[in-house]
């Protein structure tokens, strides 16, 4: 294969079927995906739980991880919210013409390591490879489905005032860290991404609590904006805690310096979890006993106060509107 | 500095014993204005507005550079960006700033213009040297803070023989403004939270003629509650004896006499110019212009940009916001017609203006 993917790796002709073989194949084939079908013939029964998304991240690679582990986690991650075992995913890559072949596998090589470690199978996929300047570098959007385990499966109009909101790490890792290598800022302190399938931590979850209300993971927008989110679905009132959010000491200086508020950035391996009180301290238990969760603790909770609001308890113990983001976090002047 | 000093400015129980304090020592209603925007949102995100006594009335001053730039110099970056072989690199914060007809530049950036976010002006450097064939034009909006790193910017790229960047200069300059406040015979100001980081460059002595010719307290604050809280105790306390002091209490960053190397470089580079402000109009000698030994880098001078008054937004009530003589929602605007997704007025845009923080952070 050439050191560069080609505009002929998109054509279907042979030089994409060399692609499919010596890269995709290697490192996501499985049975159904082998047979290189049109399509996936799938057995599932029951509800379903199904999501789907694009990923444009730049740079493609990261502390902690790069696009291909992310669309993978991502989407995994989406399905698995819904109190549902992931099991099938699609993946359809947009290239542009002239990227690394090795870029390419280290990206694949990602994803096919992922998909091991959520115990779920691509069975579809798809390539394109388009001209220079038309897309940046790479997109994936990956499709993802799963049963849903659980009923009512969570939902995100399901907060009731009473609820602990309950946290399962620190926030603000993954986004710091993609403003932060795209920018080349390199900090004293190490940051990572926290991209991660969080799929088995979920299910057991939901398999060992009675009631799970809301199941969430702050993605873009990050923490203030999902949980305003569930607030507006739900027509309560979160009150958070802000001694109790837990945030890097590295994380909170990098966006000192950046003026970036870490409660805006986006997480790829937290989730929120919303459910009756008496079950907070079970689910916490079962959250920190997993290393993806050992972090967690309760962050706050819901109230019928300020329907639609999120309220944070200030660490002077005053109070202000936790709101919603406008746009794009940017830069600031002084 | 380490977050664990910073933290004691953050203390829950000194904070409580301070804001007893002063409960116990006001006998009148005091109107405070914080120059500075960073000042605003550390009021607003430490939550120490929901605190403050009631007698308290908190303003917010001319101290966020978006807010104050000119509806004619908005304008005029916006019809900078889009044409030919021009790059324009600015802040984050102006990206939303509205001009007239509805535009702004993330419109013009949707459009086809090259705009690039910057996080400091040094950056233009890099840009100007991988786009040799067209003109790097840097929006250089801001107060003494960010001014002096401008003028080292310029500096470097005259010894990199970089000719392709242009500085379009929209600075201001911060106690003229204060003193064009206090003329007004609207302004109701009783004493002022002064900008650490602006007198951080300029130390002390630009701010002493508040106390000396106006008779209103000024401190030189830091960014954290206790900072504040202690600002606001001590002025209330010369208030009740009768007498008004400006000094600096942020001590650990401010020097008296100010950061005399930055305040060399910028007067190397730049000179006191009139200015227009928005909402209060010309203000003598409160702007910075390129010297004329600097004119390659002037972008006014490239494209024969002149600012002149021009009328101000219909309803927009920024003006008598930034000086103090209403609250955010008092304007008729806000929160209906005026909200952060679609700006009326520069306060609502930028993160440091005050009617942005009365609505990202206050409860009805």
């Amino acid at each position: 294969m050439s050191d560069k993917v080609l505009l002929d790796y998109g054509s279907g002709g042979r030089a994409s079927q060399r692609l499919i073989s010596d890269l995709f194949l290697k490192y996501l084939g499985n049975d159904e995906l082998n047979r290189l079908n049109d399509a996936a013939e799938l057995s599932m029964s029951g509800r379903i739980s199904m999501s789907t998304d694009s990923y444009t991240v730049d740079p493609i690679f990261f502390p902690g991880g790069n696009i291909g582990s992310l669309a993978v986690h991502g989407t995994v991650n989406d399905v698995a919210m819904m109190g549902a075992i992931p099991r099938y995913l699609t993946c359809g890559y947009i290239i542009e013409e002239g990227l690394p072949m090795d870029d390419l596998e280290k990206i694949v090589a990602a994803m096919g390591e992922a998909v091991k470690k959520a115990g779920v199978l691509i069975v579809s996929g798809d390539t394109k490879v388009v001209p220079k300047g038309t897309v940046d570098k790479i997109f994936i959007n990956t499709t993802g489905v799963g049963d849903i385990i659980v009923d009512p499966a969570p939902n995100g109009a399901s907060a009731k005032p009473g609820d602990a909101v309950l946290l399962s790490g620190s926030v603000g890792d993954h986004g710091l860290t993609i403003l932060g290598t795209r920018e080349g800022l390199d900090f004293e302190a190490k940051v990572e991404s926290d991209s991660a399938s969080l799929n088995h931590l979920l299910v057991k979850l939901v398999q060992e609590l009675p009631e799970v209300h809301v199941l969430r993971d702050p993605t873009r927008g990050g923490l203030a904006t999902t949980l305003n989110e569930i607030t507006y679905s739900s027509k309560v009132c979160c009150e958070l805690i802000e001694n109790d959010l837990p945030i890097k000491p590295e994380v909170k200086g990098g966006c000192s310096i950046l003026g970036l508020d870490p409660l805006y950035l986006a997480n790829e391996g937290k989730f929120l979890c919303i459910l009756p009180e008496e079950y907070a301290e079970k689910a916490l238990e079962i959250m920190k006993a997993d290393p993806l969760g050992k972090d967690a603790c309760r962050i706050g909770t819901i109230t019928d106060t300020n329907p639609g609001k999120v309220v944070l308890i200030t660490q002077l113990g005053g109070k202000r509107l936790l709101g919603m983001l406008e746009g794009e976090q940017l830069p600031r002047i002084c | 500095m380490s977050f664990e000093l910073l933290e004691k400015f953050r203390d829950p129980q000194l904070s409580r014993k301070l804001l007893d304090r002063m409960q116990g020592e006001l006998t009148e209603d005091l109107r405070f204005m914080e120059v500075c925007g960073t000042h605003t949102v550390a009021i607003f995100q430490s939550g120490l507005r929901s605190l403050l006594p009631e007698r308290i009335v908190h303003l917010s001053g001319p101290g966020c550079p978006v807010c104050v730039t000119h509806e004619s110099e908005v304008n005029a970056f916006l019809d900078l960006a889009g044409k030919d072989n021009v790059i324009m690199a600015t802040f984050g914060d102006l990206m939303r700033v509205p001009g007239d007809k509805g535009r702004n530049l993330k419109k013009a950036q949707a459009d086809g213009a090259r705009i690039k976010v910057v996080y400091s002006p040094f950056d233009t450097l890099k840009l100007a040297r991988e786009n040799p064939n067209d003109l790097v034009v840097f929006i250089g909006v801001g107060f003494e803070t960010t001014a002096p790193t401008i003028a080292a910017t310029m500096k470097m790229a005259r010894e990199q023989d970089i000719t392709n960047l242009r500085i379009l200069c929209f600075h201001k300059t911060v106690p003229t403004a204060l003193e064009a406040l206090l003329m007004d015979v609207h302004s109701n100001i009783d004493g002022f939270i002064l900008p650490g980081h602006v007198a951080a460059i300029i130390g002390l002595e630009p701010f002493k003629f508040l106390a000396e010719k106006f008779g209103k307290s000024a401190i030189i604050t830091g960014f954290e509650p206790l900072d504040i809280l202690q600002a606001l105790t001590q002025m209330i306390d010369w208030r009740n004896k009768g007498e008004a002091h400006a000094v600096n209490s942020y001590r650990r960053i401010v020097k008296d006499e100010g950061n005399v190397k930055a305040l060399e470089i910028m007067y190397e580079v730049f000179e006191n110019t009139d200015a227009l402000w928005r909402g209060i109009g010309n203000i003598p000698d409160s702007g910075l212009e390129i010297r004329e030994e600097w004119e390659l880098f002037d972008a006014k001078k490239e494209f024969g940009i002149v600012i002149t008054e021009c009328p101000p937004l219909a309803g927009c009530k920024c003006g008598d916001i930034l000086k103090g003589i209403k609250q955010p929602d008092e304007c008729p605007l806000f929160k209906k017609v005026c909200t952060p997704a679609n700006p009326v007025g520069p306060c609502m845009v930028s993160t440091e203006g005050s009617c942005a923080a009365y609505y990202k952070y206050k409860l009805d």
